[in-house]
């Protein structure tokens, strides 16, 4: 571990990381609650999400909207997101102020109302963002691929959730889940900034070691079978545009082989970026946009993997040039990966992918705010290790590793292909 | 552990003059003999390069016909030079870890790029190749029109994007911000290499090209390498900006709506032409617009259509305060059904912002926050990067941010309702909506 970071742990079971940055007069704060989709079954889909929102209508000391009004007095900036595995608020505020924001998040973890009337409003609120995400095809596509590449897991369903559960959830649902998983014990939280370490971790304690603190209950989500046959799906809805989503299962961000399906990513598609804040770099060289979009079948490709704490999926996207078709995009995909299972990349190829990895460090370095991210987005399904270590176990990976990820992740039966066709209504353009 | 990877851990502690906000003594501004402007910034904290920049080739100079040339343009120079395929630029970028891109906008074009602080100067010596030797490849062209297309395609079917185009219609008939940058599939279509060509010996040059460099490169060695990439660069051609013809306020409200089948949400837009950047009354206006739509959950607008009614996920304020009087306008995204109830909602809000002086506490909180955001804005190089840019685009000075918080503290609640009746009216506004209609929703 690296020895400018403080990590320990609260005797109530909170894990505090702190690293000192003194380089702008700003401090970000962000505390990450181990509960996320994942944790979701049908009934409540959506849940975590919508306990997210909660958290900003309003607590006994400071109701709706206060918090709001302070924290943007004094300058700061606030949100919070939820992802499969994980809920994570975060204040960055100019580092004078950093009391406050101290006080806004250990006063919301244990005290957040949930009153009725706010639930109700919320709720529309919700539903609201839900329909702004259907109005994109891509979205529609990302859903029932996701629908069908998990049948047990609960990666299963969209972080949003379904529209029925978001109609029938009730407030005391939502505030059971608050409950369950909003405590110290299931908590991480990562400051980086302009502070002293000592003086710091002194109010930490003094907020935070009062709350109760319990170990939540609930069972890890079952395990997802091996996917033995190839499986597709197609969407229809408006538009022009044919869209087109592969999903691989993919290793968990804690197994081995992550960090070779990492380079396969940065091989195929083009270097992902960790970074919450910061720069990215553009995928023209990788051999997706070589042979795909130079070779006119698509107009764009792009690919990810997310770090996850049980297997999760590696996505390709496309979005298929007019003159082309899908089977035509899919054809050649499947003939560039045969190319990586039949033959290692060259040892330069791989060297190219660090050095992309590590300048994407250097770019999202340059963010308190997105060092404070890092901290605790590593710890969600490894520690801060994984973080630091990142870019030596990049470098250990040998083109034998990578041709052996390509192998035994991207076989067709492994995949779930989607395609988006458009039923080709033309909108009215408005004159 | 790797040597760069210590390095990047192990912070360097505060140097002296680093907390403080950008200023003269400490921002290097110097124009290079063909005209070019280089403003430019050390970071040593960083590890790495921003250059960013504008330059007079925007949609301003496109016709009607071939509206989008200027957008074209700038997106293809990326796509091969004289010395260099499409490949062959990409490779040289991307090895490096670093990024370059162009693009068009309706008074400039402008690049942004990135790299380690090592590659500067391969970053300037492509930024230089690709503005003054594309080669335009034939097949590239053909490649680029193909993605403009699909975009256009998927702008067609954007509630969002739909609503936006629309309001500029409304608001500015017969004027050249009626018009969408990216042009309109037909126009796209008639576009040649040789206009592409064309455009380029034209209005490419040296001539209002403005560049900012910040990162950890000393000063001098940035001026060193912009003079060496872009220094003998001559275009005696280069005709100046067109002159923008005036904006009518609206005479009546008007409203117009863009039928797009299948979608669950529809966006709304209203508005109305907004001051340009430079006008005295433009921070009363930003001001006063963040109480009427930014402030905390999207002000008095958020507070109302979304924390109270919750019709929306998003319901906030803008203003443009670009070069001209872009627009001032109010957006949200609601259900088919509830568009008129969060359009009264709305036009209520604005009626009240400009009837009477938004409360002291109101403009107090809003100062604060304008004061206190600062440190955030300009805390990567990107954003002091853009923050350079922002001084010389509007002749602001270059300690503007240190008389900012002065600048802000100065403004008072007659000064936002003086700015706020200047433009807003909540019966001449126009209203663009796109999105199904309630009844073919269901």
């Amino acid at each position: 571990m690296d020895a400018s970071i403080t990590r320990l742990y609260l005797p109530n079971g909170l894990l505090v990381l702190l690293k000192e940055i003194h380089t702008s007069p700003i401090i970000s704060q962000w505390i990450w609650y181990r509960v996320g989709s994942r944790n979701e079954t049908p009934g409540n889909t959506g849940v975590s999400h919508w306990v997210e929102h909660m958290l900003f209508k309003g607590t006994a000391q400071y109701p709706a909207g206060a918090s709001d009004r302070l924290l943007s007095r004094e300058g700061g900036v606030w949100n919070a997101f939820t992802y499969l595995d994980w809920t994570a608020f975060f204040e960055s505020l100019p580092a004078d102020k950093i009391d406050l924001a101290l006080r806004l998040e250990a006063d919301r973890m244990a005290n957040s109302l949930f009153d009725p009337q706010e639930v109700e409003s919320e709720r529309t609120v919700v539903i609201a963002e839900r329909q702004g995400d259907e109005n994109e095809p891509l979205f529609r596509l990302g859903e029932a691929v996701q629908e069908a590449a998990f049948r047990v897991h609960a990666y299963h369903h969209e972080i949003i959730g379904s529209l029925a559960d978001l109609q029938s959830m009730t407030r005391s649902d939502l505030y059971r889940h608050y409950q369950n998983y909003y405590t110290p014990a299931n908590a991480v939280l990562a400051l980086a900034g302009d502070f002293e370490t000592a003086a710091l971790l002194e109010r930490i304690r003094a907020l935070y070691e009062p709350l109760p603190s319990h170990a939540p209950q609930g069972s890890a989500p079952p395990r997802e079978p091996e996917q033995t046959e190839e499986r597709r799906v197609t969407v229809e809805g408006p538009g022009e545009t044919v869209y087109m989503q592969l999903a691989y299962h993919a290793p968990a961000a804690s197994q081995e082989d992550f960090f070779a399906c990492t380079v396969l990513d940065s091989l195929l598609t083009g270097p992902s970026s960790l970074n919450m804040f910061g720069g990215g770099i553009s995928n023209k060289t990788s051999r997706l946009y070589r042979r795909l979009v130079e070779g006119e079948l698509a107009v764009s490709v792009s690919g990810g993997l997310g770090a996850t704490i049980d297997p999760y999926l590696y996505m390709i996207d496309l979005t298929v040039h007019p003159q082309s078709t899908p089977e035509a995009c899919l054809q050649a995909i499947d003939e560039e990966v045969a190319r990586l299972q039949d033959s290692p990349p060259a040892a330069a190829e791989l060297e190219r992918a660090v050095k992309q990895a590590k300048a994407l460090f250097a770019y999202g370095s340059e963010s308190i705010s997105n060092q404070a991210f890092w901290m605790g987005f590593a710890e969600m399904f490894a520690t801060y290790d994984w973080f630091t270590t990142y870019l030596e176990r990049l470098q250990a990976v040998t083109p034998a590793d990578v041709q052996r990820a390509a192998q035994r992740m991207l076989r067709p039966s492994n995949r779930t292909s989607g395609v988006y066709l458009p039923t080709g209504e033309a909108p009215d353009e408005g004159d | 552990m790797s040597l760069w990877f210590s390095l990047l851990l192990d912070q360097p502690h505060t140097m002296p003059g680093l907390n403080t906000f950008p200023g003269s003594d400490d921002i290097t501004r110097l124009t290079l003999p063909n005209g070019i402007v280089v403003l430019a910034r050390p970071n040593f904290n960083s590890l790495s390069v921003v250059v960013s920049g504008y330059f007079p080739a925007g949609s301003l100079f496109d016709s009607d016909e071939r509206l989008g040339l200027a957008d074209f343009t700038a997106q293809a120079l990326m796509r091969g030079t004289q010395q260099r395929s499409f490949q062959q630029l990409y490779d040289a970028l991307e090895s490096a870890g670093a990024s370059l891109g162009i693009q068009g906008g309706t008074h400039s074009a402008g690049f942004a790029g990135q790299a380690l602080a090592e590659d500067l100067g391969l970053l300037l010596s492509l930024l230089s190749e690709t503005l003054r030797q594309p080669a335009f490849p034939q097949d590239q062209v053909e490649r680029l029109r193909a993605r403009l297309l699909t975009g256009l395609a998927i702008r067609a079917q954007n509630t969002a994007d739909m609503s936006a185009m629309v309001l500029d219609q409304l608001l500015y008939p017969g004027h050249p911000y009626s018009r969408p940058e990216d042009g309109y599939p037909e126009t796209i279509q008639a576009i040649t290499q040789a206009d592409l060509q064309a455009f380029h010996v034209r209005h490419y040059g040296p001539r209002g090209l403005v560049l900012s460099v910040v990162g950890a490169v000393e000063p001098q060695q940035v001026v060193d390498l912009v003079n060496q990439a872009l220094g003998d660069w001559q275009n005696p051609a280069q005709p100046a900006l067109p002159v923008l013809p005036p904006v009518q306020p609206l005479i009546e409200g008007v409203r117009r709506h863009v039928e797009i089948p299948g979608k669950m949400q529809t966006d709304i837009v209203m508005g109305v032409p907004g001051p340009a950047r430079k006008t005295p009354e433009f921070l009363a206006a930003s001001l006063g617009n963040s109480i009427l739509g930014q402030f905390g959950m999207y002000g008095r607008i958020g507070q109302v259509v979304r924390e109270q009614a919750g019709l929306a996920y998003y319901a906030a304020s803008s203003l443009s305060g670009g070069p001209g009087p872009g627009p001032w306008f109010v957006s949200a995204g609601v259900e088919p059904g509830k568009v008129e109830q969060a359009l009264e909602l709305i036009r209520a809000e604005i009626g009240r912002f400009v009837s009477q002086p938004v409360t002291e506490e109101e403009l107090a909180d809003n100062q604060a926050n304008y004061i206190g955001r600062l440190p955030l804005s300009l805390e990567s190089n990107l954003g002091v990067a853009a923050a350079l840019l922002n001084l010389e685009r509007y002749d602001l000075g270059l300690d503007y941010y240190r008389l900012y918080p002065s600048l802000v503290s100065a403004i008072t609640r007659e000064a936002i309702l003086e700015a706020a009746r200047r433009y807003l009216d909540p019966l001449r506004l126009a209203v663009a909506t796109a999105g199904s209609s309630a009844q073919d929703a269901d």
